[in-house]
């Protein structure tokens, strides 16, 4: 009697396991079906590529947020520093020709400088976040709110308050399709999560942001450098920033220092829905492509569907909720 | 049997993870005023059980008998009101709250505007620490105690609660002789006063001086209970292991080499003053002394955890700079350290990760990616050679039992290949057959001429396995001896309380 019972509980604990494992993808799944139920369009090649296109940008950045928030930290000046990366972008890679230019007499140069630029100043602007907290040990949440203020106020310092564009098309071609249907983004975006999951994965850099998240203490006692780990997450989600702003610049044509308001809460959500835990040791880039695939489509289908801009917003915030209490089921060490 | 009263009875209890099965159907009994031991190896299910029966988590069958009523579905909260407490083998205190707010934590005394009082709180907290015989002022954060002081509060916070039945997990792990001397006091108390208490520990002595009956499990089986004074230790100890066990102390010794690492007026600004000793290579260097002593603080001073105020360390007769763990690491050391949930392990990563941590270097491929298959092996090889119970690398370290917990530091530091070796209480919650497996291996160790630095509290173990012995006292050195065969626990006591003239060696 006792021992039957107890095969079925053992059982059922087996598939309970497997759900919470994958339950985000087989969020994710049950998505896509509904809205393709209603909507067939949704799953035209077409459509599947401007879902991938449009989560390119904030899953580029989130992809940096998992390893700050695999740390225990978390980084709100992404948007603010794709800002500022995007407006010295812009400003480098302006056509001879444009209008109010503003480096006037600079002449066009190879595209592959401007982008080291913008790369460079999110590395930075990251990395100087994360030596903050290494020195000073003032919460990752500080820090970078005063890095976000700090980087928006920057890029409309730098730009003047204007826009930045006329941008030259080796630029601009970022933006579109190779062969006339693989979008550049998209391919960007890929090799990134490849190069994101080498690093997290395969490398000691990756092995010991799990650590400094995981018990920093007994990370400092492993011999891990905490220090230069913690600089070294935040300079890396600064330098996708960076990168994001490329695609960014790539796809509008334009960078205006407001640009990318409120994006740092997009990957964060996309980061977390996919499963990496704010209390932190815990993540995947895989669960960050996911996250962001999550939310893209949601977007993508709830335009599609017709639903209202404002009803998206709260369909959004619901979702994230609901996936985080997911998450927190499976992190739950009790049963 | 028939008249013996029992408050608790356990019967087919059984309780799975996923992937696991701790529990496989197992009994038990306890006795209205008894104290109860629950003896097994490292991840026998001892802890479980008891989480089931205090409502940490439920059983996945069986049925539990308390107080004379069945008792299902509860959780810890409930349990309290029942009348069983618990003293958890992990714990998990409010750092940066005061002792009083620990002690009553979720049933803090109100005023009639049912706001905190915490006058009474302070008041109550007093008494219940009178009554353990702690002197802390109640106000005291819990972060400035040490962590035997910490066990003590969760004593207090028991006896508070005045439970009819309280389970101790290991009580004693953090705690040296004076304190074991007083817990000892309280629990003969309580057992007067009509309470029962379920006392699990490694240490066959206490179990021997302290309780009244004793149940074995094995591998999540009930295996027996016996009446203490009738259960001879080798029997005992066949009942835990299931087979002989080899001697507890194989020291054997070996040739002792040139000095290795000499420390030379090393000065910390609270802890410890003018501490020079030196280790040779092969050497067993054991440090005995009172928790407070400052012991754990050398060793974390010297291996860059703490700031020294002065001091040099040599190693190979070379003054080397020492100000974090990275540079202790690089010049060969290892640390085990005392508390294995603060600066130990990794507690939501993986066995693999908690083990490699420190050894990735060894691992890299030559473009600096790791080589995970030769993680896996070396892992493995740990694994298999200290027996290290878990059902894959993939396990988080924190669904291990306690002791296959400190299994894998010591792994971890053994990976590292060190030539000097700290080992802070490197046994604490380690079952007898492992025991003996770490005490080989640490023999091993100083026979190919490593130099090791041990501190222990438990006596037997620094006398059973050091070849030389070091006291301290209030953050001084009393003396350091070396280690005859006619060496007496007296004797070293005159040291570790002060009371011997200070001798050199
Ligand atoms: N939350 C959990 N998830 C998975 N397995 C668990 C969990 N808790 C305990 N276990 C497993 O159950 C078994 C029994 O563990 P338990 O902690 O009860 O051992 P123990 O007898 O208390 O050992 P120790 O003397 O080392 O403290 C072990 O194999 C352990 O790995
Ligand atoms: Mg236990």
């Amino acid at each position: 009697m006792s021992a039957n019972k107890n095969i079925l509980k053992f059982e059922s604990a087996g598939s309970k396991e497997i759900l919470q494992k994958y339950g985000i993808v087989f969020v994710l799944i049950l998505m896509i079906i509904g809205i393709s139920i209603l909507e067939p369009a949704f799953l035209s090649s077409y459509n599947v590529f401007n879902v991938l296109t449009q989560s390119a940008i904030f899953g580029i950045m989130a992809l940096g947020m998992t390893f700050v928030i695999i740390s225990k930290g978390i980084d709100l000046s992404v948007g603010s520093v794709l800002a500022l990366a995007g407006v010295v972008l812009a400003s480098l890679a302006q056509t001879a020709d444009a209008t109010g230019k503003y480096f006037p007499n600079l002449a066009e140069m190879p595209v592959f400088f401007p982008i080291l630029a913008a790369l460079a100043v999110g590395a930075l602007m990251g990395g100087f976040t994360g030596l903050l907290i290494a020195k000073t040990h003032i919460p990752a949440f500080i820090s970078s709110l005063g890095m976000m203020t700090v980087a928006r106020g920057f890029a409309l310092i730098y730009s003047d308050g204007k826009p930045i564009s006329t941008l030259v098309p080796s630029l601009t071609r970022l933006g579109g399709k190779l062969f006339g249907f693989l979008p550049i983004p998209v391919i960007i975006y890929f090799i990134m999560i490849v190069i994101s999951a080498v690093l997290l994965n395969k490398t000691r850099f990756g092995k010991s942001a799990y650590a400094v998240g995981g018990n920093i203490k007994a990370a400092e006692v492993s011999g891990v450098n905490v220090n230069q780990t913690l600089i070294a997450i935040y300079a890396y989600c600064g330098l996708l920033a960076g990168l994001a702003a490329v695609v960014f610049a790539g796809r509008v044509g334009s960078v205006h220092p407001g640009a990318a308001t409120g994006y740092e809460l997009t990957a964060i959500a996309a980061t977390t829905i996919g499963g990496t835990s704010h209390s932190g040791g815990i993540g995947t880039i895989w669960g960050a492509f996911v996250g962001a695939l999550i939310l893209a489509v949601l977007r993508n289908g709830l335009t599609l569907l017709g639903v209202d801009a404002y009803w998206q917003q709260v369909t959004e915030g619901v979702i994230i909720v609901v996936a985080v209490i997911i998450d927190m089921r499976k992190n739950a060490t009790k049963d | 049997m028939a008249e013996e009263k029992y408050i608790l009875e356990m019967t087919d209890i059984v309780k799975t993870f996923p992937g696991v099965k701790a529990l496989k159907g197992v009994q038990l009994k306890v006795q209205a005023g008894e104290i109860h031991a629950l003896m097994g190896e490292n991840g026998a299910g001892k802890s479980t059980l008891m989480n089931c029966l205090a409502g940490v988590h439920g059983q996945t069958a069986g049925t539990i008998l308390f107080d004379g009523e069945v008792r299902e579905n509860y959780n810890t909260i409930q349990a309290l009101e029942m009348g069983i407490s618990m003293i958890h083998q992990e714990l998990s205190p409010v750092l940066h709250r005061p002792i009083m707010e620990n002690i009553w934590l979720g049933r803090e005394p109100l005023n009639r505007f049912g706001l905190v009082d915490h006058q009474k709180m302070y008041d109550m907290s007093v008494k219940v620490l009178k009554e353990i015989d702690l002197d802390e002022d109640p106000r005291t954060e819990m972060v400035n105690l040490t962590v035997a002081k910490m066990q003590m509060i969760e004593i207090a916070k028991a006896v508070s609660f005045d439970s009819k039945l309280i389970i101790m997990d290991e009580p004693t792990s953090a705690l040296a002789d004076k304190e074991v001397k007083q817990l000892f006091t309280i629990m003969r108390k309580l057992k007067e006063s009509g309470k029962s208490i379920i006392y699990i520990s490694h240490k066959l002595d206490e179990v021997y001086e302290i309780t009244d009956r004793i149940s074995v499990f094995r591998d999540g089986t009930y295996i027996g209970t016996e009446d203490t004074i009738k259960l001879s230790e080798d029997k005992l100890i066949q009942m835990m292991v299931g087979r002989e066990v080899n001697e507890l102390f194989p020291k054997v010794d070996c040739p002792i080499g040139d000095v290795k690492m000499e420390v030379k007026g090393l000065t910390h600004n609270r802890y410890f003053k003018d501490v020079s000793f030196t280790v040779k290579k092969g050497e067993i260097l054991g440090i005995a002394g009172l928790i407070g002593a400052g012991r754990t603080e050398v060793i974390e001073t010297i291996f860059g955890i703490r700031e020294k105020v002065s001091g040099e360390i040599l190693i190979d007769g070379k003054v080397v700079n020492i100000e974090s763990p990275r540079d202790a690491i690089a010049n060969h050391m290892a640390l085990l350290t005392e508390d294995r949930r603060q600066s130990g392990i990794f507690p939501m990563l993986s066995v693999r990760l908690n083990m490699a941590i420190t050894n990735f270097p060894k691992f890299l491929n030559k473009f600096g990616l790791i080589r995970d298959r030769d993680v896996k092996k070396e892992c493995d090889d740990y694994v298999k050679k200290i027996q290290v119970k878990t059902p894959s690398l993939n396990q988080r370290v924190e669904n291990l039992s306690g002791g296959n917990q400190q299994k894998v530091l010591v792994s971890r530091w053994l990976m590292t290949n060190p030539e000097i070796l700290f080992l802070d209480e490197p046994t604490r919650g380690i079952d007898v057959g492992a025991k003996s497996e770490i005490h080989s291996l640490i023999t091993q160790l100083a026979g190919e001429g490593k130099s090791i630095v041990m501190v222990s509290s438990e006596l037997p173990e620094v006398m059973g396995m050091s070849d030389r012995i070091m006291i301290m006292h209030e953050g001084r050195i009393t003396g350091i001896v070396e280690n005859r065969k006619d060496l007496t626990q007296e004797e070293l006591m005159t040291y570790a309380t002060g009371k011997a003239g200070k001798k050199g060696a």
